[in-house]
């Protein structure tokens, strides 16, 4: 499998991103320049943490425009599997892959630590290799993570299964504890916790390595 | 040319002497110019004219040492083809004046001196010290200044996306109005591809990148200047504004650019900007250097030549390429989105010749520029001390209310509050964060190997006995790279002290720099670089010195062994001993200030030979992997070490029984160096590497679920549960700034 | 009483949001965009009660001891009744 990792300008964890995909997971991985129109040979597609843009607008504002994000779009359209972490959920909220959006942490602070989650749904092929009810313990490092929507869209999350991970120890204030969300067609995820900063056993928890290996075992099957 | 007024000249802080010297250098008199590229370059804080004669006395060669002191960063060997690069800096002033950009332009200067070696930064720290947060007239103000300071630092480096894996923060009233804010920084590149800040090979273009220049920061002498309207010194910002985005893209782009071989010499513009790049990078490569200052990107219009080269803006740099390469480097800058400019072009002469308008406005040999700022050797006499040598009476009420005090006190609690708003994280190297271990720890994937780290002083030591103090600084850096089972391979440190005009204060600057030279000579950590910042007052009083000390250490990656006991049922073993400590030394404790607000005698004694046995046996307890956690016993001594230990994820705490002959008081709560705390299921393989080392390894209680309790000789001293201990560590810090 | 205060950077200050900002918009096609400034506006509303003299007072010092670091930000007030 190849998973391709867009590089932003301000993208800053599109290395760590790649090398536990390489490294950690065993697949090959390589970066995507944000103003190429096309993705090239991927199965599957990381938009990763960082600060795209210096988030000065605001997070995700300015990446949306960027000529690579139409090629995502494209891809997210025929079904390929498209994974946003932290600054990447908030580019993907602000592209209008996914409903919501991501504001200001409730303390006001960017935070980072440890957090516990609840895997909501196995029904996904993020989550395929978890059983649902998971507790997963994956960091978050965020000043705008806190996850908003009206509250229709909220009870369509819900009713629909498309809320993946919920907090246990919620650090930013979302709404019901939403840690990441999925699209409709579910191929699209976004979540504000660093799956690539657990991957490795040294750097205390390995949690983050089921989320990319369901997308590997999910991409078998296809 | 208008002639140049003798108070003109003072407002430039250049002394008789010193211009008399320009004058002989330059066979005639300064344009204004030149007497701005002068005073800027011969200043305190890029010339060191007051520190660089002692500054000598400090070893800086060693076994790892690539590069010493007088490059951007010093550099040591990690292995396997690679090195780091690390320094220490200061950004005290500024902080104070506006504590966000103050703090967050401080870590983007010294990230540039790191990136501008070739290295790819990976570790940030800070030692902070501020005025208290509670109970002062200025209360108000200091806690606006570290929420400022720690958001600024948050806000740079996060978005920079290199982690803040560490530091210290201290409060005493001595920094009141003169916080200080010291940053360190960290980065790796190939042994092979370091770069210098050199401009060599005659007719090579001069080529300037990245943010174009504004009237930031200009050096304040010049605000007093008469060439100045009101209204422009009004406008003028001496603060400046960072942008940590295009830094990001500035790294990115200098170390892709390096990569083409087409870059001969680069060196980033911090303080006095283009005149520090433009002639150092000449003095250094023994060359002259042209520009035109028409092709300065500038923000602002109407920029005087003398705005333009002393203009302090961000996220500048300055790089010399080959001839007819020059595109290459153009388009890895363009692919970044950055402006890239040839501004000019490196000569034969040896001279800065800098034009405005087509009109030369300075012509300055670099070499005298840059390496003949005058030097003093200025007078010192006994260092200054006002606190008495004689103890009070100490004796406590309640020694488990003095814990729960010290807990509380700003200088122990949890700093969670703080590193929490740090991404200590990013790129995926941090094995051992903040208040995991006793220094940060960082895996450097490009070889194997890993780093540990970490920063240290204590003013208050130095203001009782600076020689001494100093030493116990480097001893304990030394000691927190041991615990986690590092060796230290080198050192920078940043000397924070008052006026060196002083004599007195003076002493204070070199007793604190002999007894570095003394403890890095005797640990053989050589100190590859630094930074001096002088002048720091509050209300014309000196702070107190302070020396930072920054030690790197080498250590093979594994799983990190932290501070935290994980057990319950193991022996508790101190390594090193009780110790011992009489009431004068015990006068610069942490209890002394917390508990008694007190301040007396002397820092605690040091021996030198004991402490290096203490610190080889540990490291060979840690490699041999009987240690399941390792803690140093500093502020707060025993009853802090043990409390500190206690506040893992499990909260096991432990069971202390004592046999000694100290008062309760010392015995708890003195902060005698070479001792260390660690947890074992193994005491009895503990011991004979103790022995071999000649140290004391005193098996002095046991692991338990949950509380913490000492005794000595059968009577109790403290009993307490963790979970309430931990709720005051934790909480303090919060509460204080709640105020 | 409202009070309605906006603060920015000095005109001289390095605005690096307005900067980058303005930058996307340039390759967005807006090529007539020469410069964005971004600041911040707040909203204070007055109790009724207040004299107008002891309301300007007050927002002025406000604005200027709290809202502002003088240093590198300015400040414009209006006040609606």
């Amino acid at each position: 499998m190849k998973f391709g990792v867009v590089v932003f300008p301000g993208s800053n964890c599109d290395h760590d991103a790649w090398y536990a995909v390489r490294e950690n997971l065993g697949e090959e991985a390589e970066f995507i320049w944000h103003d190429s129109r096309r993705l090239g040979a991927v199965d599957a597609v990381i938009l990763p943490g960082g600060f795209a843009y210096g988030d000065y607008l605001r997070c995700g504002a300015i990446a949306k425009f960027s000529p690579v994000m139409e090629a995502v779009k494209r891809f997210a359209a025929d079904g390929g599997l498209v994974l946003g972490i932290c600054n990447g959920f908030q580019i993907l909220v602000e592209a209008g892959l996914l409903p919501g959006a991501l504001v200001r942490n409730a303390g006001l602070k960017f935070v980072c630590r440890e957090v516990l989650l609840r895997t909501e749904t196995a029904e996904s092929p993020f989550t395929g290799a978890a059983a649902a009810g998971q507790v997963l313990r994956i960091p978050v490092a965020h000043g705008e993570g806190c996850y908003v929507a009206d509250e229709r869209t909220l009870d369509e999350l819900e009713a629909e299964g498309r809320v993946v991970f919920r907090y246990i120890d919620n650090p930013n204030g979302s709404v019901r504890d939403i840690a990441g969300v999925l699209n409709a067609a579910r191929n699209v995820i976004g979540m504000m916790p660093h799956p690539e900063r657990a991957s490795d056993p040294l750097m205390g928890s390995t949690d983050g390595l089921l989320i990319f290996r369901s997308m590997v075992s999910a991409l078998a099957h296809a | 040319m208008t002639a140049l007024s003798p108070k003109l000249i003072a407002t430039h802080q250049l002394t008789e002497a010193e211009y008399n010297k320009i004058v002989h250098i330059l066979g005639r008199e300064p344009s204004y110019t030149e007497l701005g590229i002068f005073s800027v370059m011969w200043s305190e804080h890029c010339s060191y004219k007051s520190s660089r004669l002692h500054l000598k006395k400090l070893p800086t060669r060693g076994p790892y040492v690539v590069q010493g002191p007088g490059e951007n960063a010093g550099v040591v060997d990690i292995g396997a083809g690679y090195v780091a690069a690390f320094k220490i800096e200061s950004h005290n002033h500024p902080s104070f004046i506006e504590p966000f950009q103050g703090a967050a332009t401080g870590v983007g200067g010294i990230l540039r001196d790191i990136f501008t070696m070739g290295a790819r930064p990976i570790a940030v720290m800070d030692a902070l010290r501020f005025g208290p947060l509670e109970d002062t007239v200025n209360s108000a103000r200091n806690r606006r200044i570290l929420e400022g300071v720690v958001s600024g630092i948050a806000h740079y480096g996060n978005c920079f996306g290199v982690p803040t894996v560490g530091g210290e923060c201290v409060f005493e009233a001595c920094y009141d109005g003169n916080p200080l804010v010291n940053v360190f920084a960290l980065g790796v590149a190939k042994r092979n591809e370091i770069f210098y800040a050199k401009a060599a090979g005659v007719g090579n273009p001069v080529v300037y990148v990245g943010a174009k220049t504004g009237r930031d920061g200009i050096h304040g002498a010049s605000m007093a200047s008469a060439e100045f309207t009101e209204e422009s010194k009004q406008k003028r910002p001496n603060v400046q504004v960072g942008d940590p985005f295009l830094e990001k893209l500035l790294l990115e782009a200098c170390l892709e650019a390096m990569q083409t071989g087409a870059i001969v010499g680069i060196q980033d513009m911090g303080a006095a900007g283009l005149t520090c790049s433009t002639c150092e990078m000449g003095s250094r490569g023994g060359t002259g250097i042209e520009i035109e200052l028409d092709r300065v990107p500038q923000r602002e219009t109407g920029m005087t030549a003398y705005e333009i080269m002393l203009s302090e803006s961000q996220e500048r740099m300055l790089l010399v390429a080959e001839k007819g390469r020059e595109e290459e480097v153009f388009r890895v800058f363009r692919k970044w989105g950055l402006d890239a400019v040839t501004v000019g072009q490196v000569t034969d002469d040896g001279l800065l010749r800098v034009r405005h308008h087509g009109e030369i406005v300075a012509e300055i040999p670099n070499q005298p520029l840059a390496d003949s700022a005058p030097l003093y050797d200025r007078p010192h006499s006994q260092p200054l001390r006002t606190a008495p040598m004689q103890a009070p009476a100490v004796s406590s009420r309640n020694l488990t209310r003095d814990l729960e005090t010290l807990l509380a006190s700003g200088d122990i609690c949890s700093k969670r509050w703080i590193w929490q708003q740090y991404d200590y994280q990013v790129r995926t190297n941090t094995l051992a964060g903040p208040a995991a271990a006793d220094a940060a720890i960082l895996r450097i994937k490009e070889n194997g190997a890993a780093l540990a780290m970490t920063l240290d002083g204590n003013a208050r030591y130095c203001f009782l006995a600076p020689r001494d103090a100093t030493k116990l600084i480097v001893a304990e850096c030394c000691r927190n790279l041991a615990v986690v089972g590092a060796e230290p391979i080198g050192a920078t440190n940043n000397l924070n002290f008052g006026n060196p005009e002083r004599p007195e204060i003076m002493a204070q600057l070199v007793e604190s720099i002999e007894g570095m030279a003394e403890a890095c000579r005797f640990f053989d950590v050589p100190i590859t670089g630094g930074n001096v910042s002088l002048y720091n007052e509050t209300l014309g009083e000196g702070i107190w010195p302070t020396p930072v000390v920054g030690v790197v250490g080498l250590l093979q990656t594994e799983t990190p062994l932290g501070l935290h006991f994980r057990h319950a049922g193991r022996s508790v073993m101190l390594v090193g001993g009780v110790g011992d400590c009489d009431i004068v030394r015990f006068g610069g404790t942490q209890y002394a200030k917390a508990v008694l607000h007190d301040l007396w005698g002397l820092p605690p004694a040091l021996d030198l030979d004991y402490e290096k046995r203490v610190q080889t046996a540990v490291r060979e307890m840690v490699h041999a992997g009987l240690a399941e956690s390792a803690h140093d016993l500093s502020d707060g001594g025993l009853a802090v070490a043990l409390a500190e230990c206690s506040f893992g994820r499990q909260s096991v705490g432990a069971e202390i029984d004592l046999s000694s002959g100290l008062s309760p008081e010392l015995l708890l709560f003195h902060e005698g160096p070479s001792r260390v705390l660690i947890s074992t299921a193994e005491p009895e393989r503990v011991e004979p590497i103790a022995a071999r080392h000649g140290v004391e390894a005193l098996r002095i209680g046991v692991t338990s679920e949950g509380r913490i309790a000492v005794r000595n000789r059968g009577a109790e001293l403290i009993d307490a549960s963790v979970e309430g201990l931990r709720k005051i560590f934790e909480g303090a810090l919060e509460n204080k700034l709640r105020v | 009483m409202k009070a309605r205060v906006y603060v920015s950077l000095k005109s001289t200050v390095l605005d690096p949001q307005g900067q980058t900002i303005r930058a996307a918009l340039n390759s967005h096609g807006y090529r007539d965009i020469s410069d964005v400034r971004q600041g911040k506006y707040f909203e204070i509303a007055l109790d009724p009660a207040t004299t107008r003299e002891k309301a300007h007072q007050d927002i002025d010092t406000i604005a200027r001891d709290v809202l502002t670091n003088p240093v590198i930000e300015e400040f414009r007030i209006e006040f609606l009744d």
